[in-house]
C-alpha cells in the first residue's frame, strides 16, 4: 500500500517534532492541511461576503471554538470512546426523538432543540454519535461482519437516518447515512449483501418520493433533473452557480472580482455555494488546489485508520473520513450540477456555526486514534 | 479478553485495510469525476457561461425617444408632450402584491382599469422590470408617495413626457390622440421599437404618422445586481426623437368649422382643391383628447363610446349619408357631357313625375313645380323632376359611371385610418348585396342622391375639389409635405370632357345656386363681395309615403332630414372646397349653407389678410 500522505507524515513529523503528537495529541500534518483549508476559505468567504470583514471575523472565531473543540476531542483515547459510544448514541438518539417532539421549528423544519440558553441541532452530533456505535457495535464480533451484526448495525443506522430525515432536513440525513454505511462497509459487509441493499433503496426510492419526502425536496430532485424547468425559481440556483463556475475560466475572474458572486447572483454565497464563488474568481487552477487539499486529507484519514491500532478505532476513523468525504462530494457535485441540491455546507468553508465544529471535533477523534497508542498492541 | 485473543486479528486487520483502499480509490476516482465536471464547465463550456455571465450583468434599459410635434399649417403646436410623473413597480421586489396594490390604492386614486393595464404588462415583461402602474401622477399624490416611499419597496415615481393637445377638443378627430398600447397593436409592430413606451397613437394624425412621430428608442446597457437594481450606466445609445410633423390643417378655419356646427351633429370637411390639403376636418359632437390622454377611467371612456351622439366617431371620414341633391351639379354635368341632355333646352316641372307604365308618383321637394328649368336653373332651384329624367334617361349604369369618375362609392386615401367609403349603386352592387335586380324606380331616386346612395363628408369635399378643378381630381390629406402635394398621387382618374366649355356651364350653375335670384342658396349670398359656387342637399332619413306630407314638428329630432351643402370659392380661381353636412339639420339651405359660408369667409379673410389671393379674384 502506498499512501499519498505517508512521506508527508514523515517530513511532518521530523519538522514538528513530538511536541504535537506526545504532549497535545495532535497530528500536525492533519492540522497543517486543516489550517491551509481554513485559510483558503477565509480568503473566499472575504470575497463573497462583498469584502466585509465582520462577517470573517466572526468566522474565525467558530475556527477558533472548533480549534478548541478538536483539541479536547483529540485528549480522548479511542478505547475509552468505544465504552462511551453505546450511551453517547443513546443519549443522542433520544435528543432527536425529543426534536421532533418539542424540537423548534426553523426554516420549515424541525432541527433545533431549545436548551434554555442556546439552540443546537442534536442532528449535527449523531454525524459522530453514529459512526461511533456502529463502529463499537461491529467491533464486538469478528470481522468480517456477520450477517446478523450487518441487520443490527443497519437497524441502528435506520433509526437516527429515520429521525432526521422525519425533521425533515435531507442534506443531514444523507450524511448520516453515509457516515454509517461507510462503517458498515469498512467493516467487510459482503458485496452480495451490498448490492442486495441498493436494490432495495431504489426499490424504496419510489416510496420514498411519495409518502416519504416534502414537496420542496420532491422539487428540488425535479429541477435538479432539469434545471430550466424552472429558471428564475428553485432551477435559479443551479443555473447561476454553473453560470459562476462556467465563466470562471481556467484561471478565474481574480479574486474580489468574481461578477456572479459580487452582484448576488449566486445564491447562499456564502454558505451552501461557496464553492462556486471560488470557482469563479480562482478559476479551474483554484479548483485543482482545493480539490487537491481535501483530497489529501481524506488520504490522511484513511491512513490514520490503516494504521490505528483496534477494529473499533480503524472503523471509526476510516468512517469519520469517508464521511468527511460525502460532505465534500455532496456540496461540490450538488453546485457544479451533478448533484441535486442538498443543504450541505462545503466543509471547513463555508460560514456557519455547527458543522464546523462537529468537523472539528471528528478530526480530533480521529487525531486521538493516532496519537494515543497502547504499548501492548502494537 | 481471552475470546478476543482467538481472534484472527491480522485477518481483520486485512479486512479492513483492503475496504480502506477500496475506499481511497472510489474517493479518489470520485474527486476526477468532480474535476472533470468542473473542467467541462470551465474549458469546454466557458464561453457559453461567460456570455451568461456578462448578460447577467448587464442589462438593456430602453430609452423613450421624445414623440414628434404636431403642428398647424403656420406651425401652431397642435399636440406637444408635458412633463408628468408616473408611478412604476418592479414586481419582484414586491412581496404581497395585493396588499401592495391595496395600501397605493389608499394613498393615490388606482382605477381598475391601471391595475388591469398593469397586469397585462406584468405578464408580457422580463424580469425585473418596471413595470407602470399609473401614468398621470397629481401633485398631490406625487407629495404622499414621497412621504410614504419608505414603505413600498420597489415602487417609484419616475418624471415622464405626456401628451397634450393645446386646443382640446377642437381637431380632436383630425390629431387624434395617444393611449395605452394594447397586446393587439404590439402582435401587428415590431415589440423591440415598443419597450420603454406604453403608449401609441389610436387615431387620427396621432395613429397615421405613429412610425414617424414616435422616434427610435435608444438604449441604456445597465449593470444590474441580482435584484435588478441599476449600479451604473456602461454605455448609453441616445434615442432619437420623432420628428415634427406639420398639417395642412389650419387650426384657426377649424375651430371656425368647429363653431359653426354648433350643436348639431355633423362634420365639416375643408380643403385646398388645388392640392387635396386639409384644411379644416370638423366633426360634432367632439371629445376631449386631453382627458383621453390622461387615462380615461372605463366608465367615462364607456359613456362616451356608448353615448348615442358617438362623440368619438369620426362623422367626416366614417358618417356616410345620402348626399341628396348635391349630386345635382355632378349628374347634370354627366347627363350634358354624355349627350342626354342639352344644358340649354328647358323641361317643364309641375312637381310630379311618373315612369311610363308605373303606376307611382315621384313628387319635387316643390309641390307646384319649377316651371321651365334649364341644366343651370335645375342646379340652381334643385328641380328634383329634372334630375328624376336626366337619371332615367341615362339609366343606372350611366349613372353610376359618371359618377364614379367624380369619385362617388369610391375611397378617397385620405392619410387618416378609417375612412369609409360610400356607396354609388348599380346593378352588380344590387345583386352582390341584396341579391335582387335593379328596379328603374331606383335609377330615379339615384338621380336625387337618394335610396341607395352613401358618401362621407371626406369624399364629396373631394369630389367637390375635383369638380373645382375641372376634372383635376385630388388626394386629399393632412400632412403638409412642403411642396402642398399629398404624398400619395389621388384615387381617381382625372376626367376629360370632350366639350370642357360644360365645366364652366356647370360651375355657372353652383354659382346661380347661392347668387342666383331664384338660387335655394341665395340667403349666403347676401352682402358678398366674392363668388360662391355651392350645392344644397337635403336628405331624407326615412321613406315618406307619397303622399305623406313631410312635416318638422311632427316628427322626432332624429328622423328630421340631413342637411348638406357643398361649395367652392372663389368661383373663379377656387381655393377652398367644402363639404357640410348636419345630421337632421333640417334642410340644406337654411342650415348646411351658412355654417359653410361662414367657414369659407373664415378662409377668404385670412387670404386677404396674408394678400395671398391673385389680384381679380372678385
Amino acid at each position: 500500500m502506498n499512501w499519498p500522505a505517508g512521506g508527508v507524515n514523515e517530513a511532518a513529523r521530523r519538522a514538528t517534532g513530538d511536541l504535537l503528537q506526545r504532549a497535545l495529541h495532535l497530528d500536525g500534518v492533519l492540522l497543517a492541511l486543516l489550517a491551509l483549508l481554513a485559510g483558503i476559505g477565509v480568503v473566499v468567504l472575504y470575497s463573497a461576503f462583498g469584502g466585509r470583514i465582520e462577517p470573517v471575523h466572526d468566522h474565525l472565531t467558530r475556527l477558533g471554538i472548533g480549534l478548541g473543540v478538536l483539541v479536547v476531542a483529540a485528549q480522548i483515547p479511542p478505547w475509552r470512546l468505544a465504552r462511551l459510544a453505546p450511551w453517547v448514541f443513546g443519549v443522542v438518539l433520544l435528543l432527536l426523538i425529543a426534536v421532533l417532539v418539542a424540537g423548534q421549528i426553523g426554516g420549515g423544519a424541525r432541527r433545533w432543540l431549545d436548551l434554555g440558553v442556546i439552540g443546537f441541532q442534536p442532528s449535527e452530533l449523531m454525524k459522530l454519535a453514529l459512526p461511533m456505535m456502529v463502529a463499537w457495535l461491529m467491533a464486538r464480533g469478528p470481522l468480517p461482519v456477520s450477517l446478523g451484526r450487518a441487520a443490527l448495525a443497519v437497524l441502528v443506522i435506520a433509526l437516527p437516518v429515520g429521525l432526521i430525515g422525519a425533521q425533515p432536513d435531507l442534506g443531514t440525513a444523507v450524511l448520516v447515512a453515509a457516515a454509517g454505511a461507510s462503517v458498515l462497509f469498512l467493516g467487510g459487509i459482503s458485496w452480495r449483501l451490498m448490492a442486495l441493499m441498493a436494490v432495495l433503496v431504489s426499490a424504496a426510492a419510489p416510496v420514498l418520493w411519495f409518502f416519504g419526502m416534502q414537496d420542496y425536496q420532491r422539487q428540488r430532485v425535479l429541477t435538479f433533473l432539469d434545471p430550466e424547468r424552472d429558471p428564475l425559481g428553485a432551477g435559479y440556483n443551479i443555473i447561476q452557480s454553473q453560470i459562476a463556475i462556467g465563466s470562471g475560466g481556467v484561471s478565474g475572474k481574480g479574486w474580489l472580482n468574481g461578477t456572479q458572486a459580487h452582484l448576488e447572483f449566486i445564491p447562499e454565497r456564502h454558505t451552501d455555494f461557496v464553492f462556486a464563488v471560488m470557482a469563479e474568481e480562482f478559476g479551474l487552477l483554484g479548483v485543482i488546489l482545493i480539490l487537491a487539499v481535501y483530497l489529501a486529507i481524506i488520504a490522511r484519514g484513511l491512513w490514520i485508520a490503516q494504521e490505528a491500532q483496534d477494529n473499533f478505532s480503524r472503523l471509526l476513523a476510516g468512517g469519520l473520513t469517508l464521511t468527511f468525504f460525502v460532505y465534500c462530494f455532496v456540496n461540490i457535485g450538488m453546485v457544479s450540477g451533478l448533484l441535486p441540491v442538498v443543504g450541505l455546507p462545503l466543509p471547513l468553508v463555508s460560514y456557519g456555526g455547527s458543522s464546523m465544529v462537529t468537523l472539528l471535533a471528528g478530526f480530533g477523534i480521529l487525531m486521538a486514534i493516532h496519537t494515543h497508542r497502547r504499548m501492548w498492541s502494537s | 479478553m481471552s475470546l478476543d485473543l482467538l481472534r484472527d486479528k491480522t485477518g481483520e486487520r486485512r479486512v479492513v485495510r483492503g475496504r480502506l483502499l477500496v475506499a481511497g480509490v472510489i474517493a479518489t476516482v470520485l474527486f476526477g469525476v468532480l474535476a472533470g465536471r468542473i473542467a467541462y464547465l470551465q474549458i469546454a463550456q466557458y464561453d457559453h457561461f461567460a456570455a451568461q455571465s456578462q448578460d447577467n450583468r448587464v442589462r438593456l434599459a430602453p430609452v423613450t425617444p421624445t414623440r414628434g410635434l404636431i403642428l398647424d399649417r403656420d406651425g401652431r403646436i397642435l399636440a406637444e408632450n408635458r412633463p408628468a410623473f408616473r408611478l412604476t413597480v418592479i414586481p419582484e421586489q414586491v412581496g404581497d402584491m395585493d396588499a401592495l396594490l391595496e395600501e397605493l390604492g389608499g394613498l393615490i386614486d388606482l382605477s381598475p382599469e391601471d391595475i388591469d393595464a398593469f397586469e397585462e404588462a406584468r405578464r408580457r415583461a422580463r424580469g425585473f422590470q418596471e413595470i407602470p402602474l399609473k401614468l398621470q401622477l397629481t401633485d398631490a399624490d406625487v407629495a404622499r408617495l414621497a412621504v410614504n416611499r419608505h414603505r413600498f419597496p420597489g415602487v417609484e415615481v419616475h418624471p415622464h413626457l405626456t401628451r397634450h393637445y393645446p386646443y382640446g377638443p377642437v381637431a380632436s378627430h383630425a390629431i387624434g390622440y395617444v393611449g395605452r398600447i394594447s397586446e393587439s397593436e404590439l402582435r401587428d409592430r415590431d415589440r423591440r421599437r415598443y419597450r420603454g413606451t406604453s403608449m401609441i397613437g389610436k387615431t387620427g394624425v396621432e395613429r397615421a404618422y405613429e412610425d414617424r412621430l414616435r422616434g427610435e428608442m435608444g438604449l441604456e446597457r445597465i449593470e444590474t445586481n441580482a435584484l435588478g437594481r441599476p449600479l451604473s450606466i456602461i454605455d448609453r445609445e441616445p434615442p432619437v426623437p420623432g420628428d415634427d410633423i406639420r398639417l395642412t390643417l389650419d387650426i384657426e378655419l377649424q375651430r371656425v368649422a368647429q363653431e359653426a356646427l354648433g350643436d348639431y351633429r355633423g362634420a365639416i370637411v375643408a380643403m385646398d382643391p388645388r392640392t387635396g390639403g386639409i384644411l379644416a376636418l370638423a366633426s360634432k359632437p367632439g371629445f376631449d383628447p386631453n382627458a383621453i390622454s390622461r387615462g380615461l377611467d372605463r366608465e367615462a371612456f364607456r359613456s362616451m363610446r356608448g353615448h348615442p351622439d358617438q362623440p368619438l366617431f369620426n362623422r367626416a371620414l366614417r358618417g356616410r349619408y345620402p348626399p341628396g341633391s348635391v349630386v345635382k351639379p355632378f349628374l347634370g354635368l354627366a347627363g350634358a357631357a354624355s349627350g342626354h341632355i342639352d344644358p340649354d333646352e328647358t323641361i317643364f316641372c309641375n312637381g310630379r313625375y311618373h315612369l311610363p307604365n308605373v303606376s307611382r308618383t315621384w313628387r319635387d321637394w316643390k309641390p307646384e313645380g319649377h316651371g321651365h328649368v334649364d341644366l343651370i336653373q335645375s342646379v340652381a332651384q334643385s328641380c328634383d323632376i329634372y334630375y328624376y329624367d336626366l337619371a332615367y334617361q341615362m339609366g343606372i349604369d350611366a349613372v353610376h359611371d359618371w359618377m364614379t369618375r367624380f369619385g362617388f362609392g369610391l375611397e378617397t386615401g385620405v392619410d387618416l385610418p378609417g375612412e369609409r367609403t360610400g356607396i354609388m349603386p348599380s346593378r352588380e352592387w344590387k345583386r352582390e348585396n341584396l341579391g335582387e335586380p335593379w328596379y328603374q324606380g331606383e335609377t330615379v331616386n339615384t338621380g336625387i342622391g337618394q335610396g341607395f346612395t352613401l358618401a362621407t363628408p371626406i369624399q364629396l369635399a373631394a369630389s367637390t375639389a375635383m369638380f373645382a378643378n375641372r376634372g383635376a381630381p385630388v388626394r386629399p390629406h393632412l400632412l403638409d409635405t412642403g411642396g402642398g402635394e399629398a404624398v400619395e398621387p389621388p384615387l381617381v382618374e382625372p376626367l376629360t370632357l370632350d366639350d370642357e366649355a360644360l365645366w364652366q356651364i356647370a360651375i355657372d350653375a353652383m354659382v346661380e345656386v347661392v347668387h342666383g335670384p331664384r338660387g335655394t342658396a341665395r340667403a349666403i349670398g347676401e352682402d358678398l363681395d366674392y363668388r360662391i359656387a355651392g350645392k344644397t342637399g337635403t336628405a331624407q332619413v326615412i321613406g315618406i309615403a307619397q303622399d305623406e306630407e313631410y312635416d318638422e314638428d311632427a316628427i322626432d329630432e332624429r328622423f328630421h332630414d340631413h342637411a348638406l351643402f357643398t361649395a367652392f370659392a372663389p368661383a373663379t380661381s377656387p381655393r377652398i372646397a367644402v363639404a357640410v353636412v348636419v345630421e337632421n339639420g333640417g334642410s340644406g339651405s337654411a342650415t348646411a349653407a351658412p355654417m359653410a359660408r361662414r367657414v369659407i369667409d373664415a378662409w377668404m379673410e385670412q387670404l386677404e389678410a396674408r394678400d395671398e389671393l391673385a389680384r381679380g379674384w372678385r
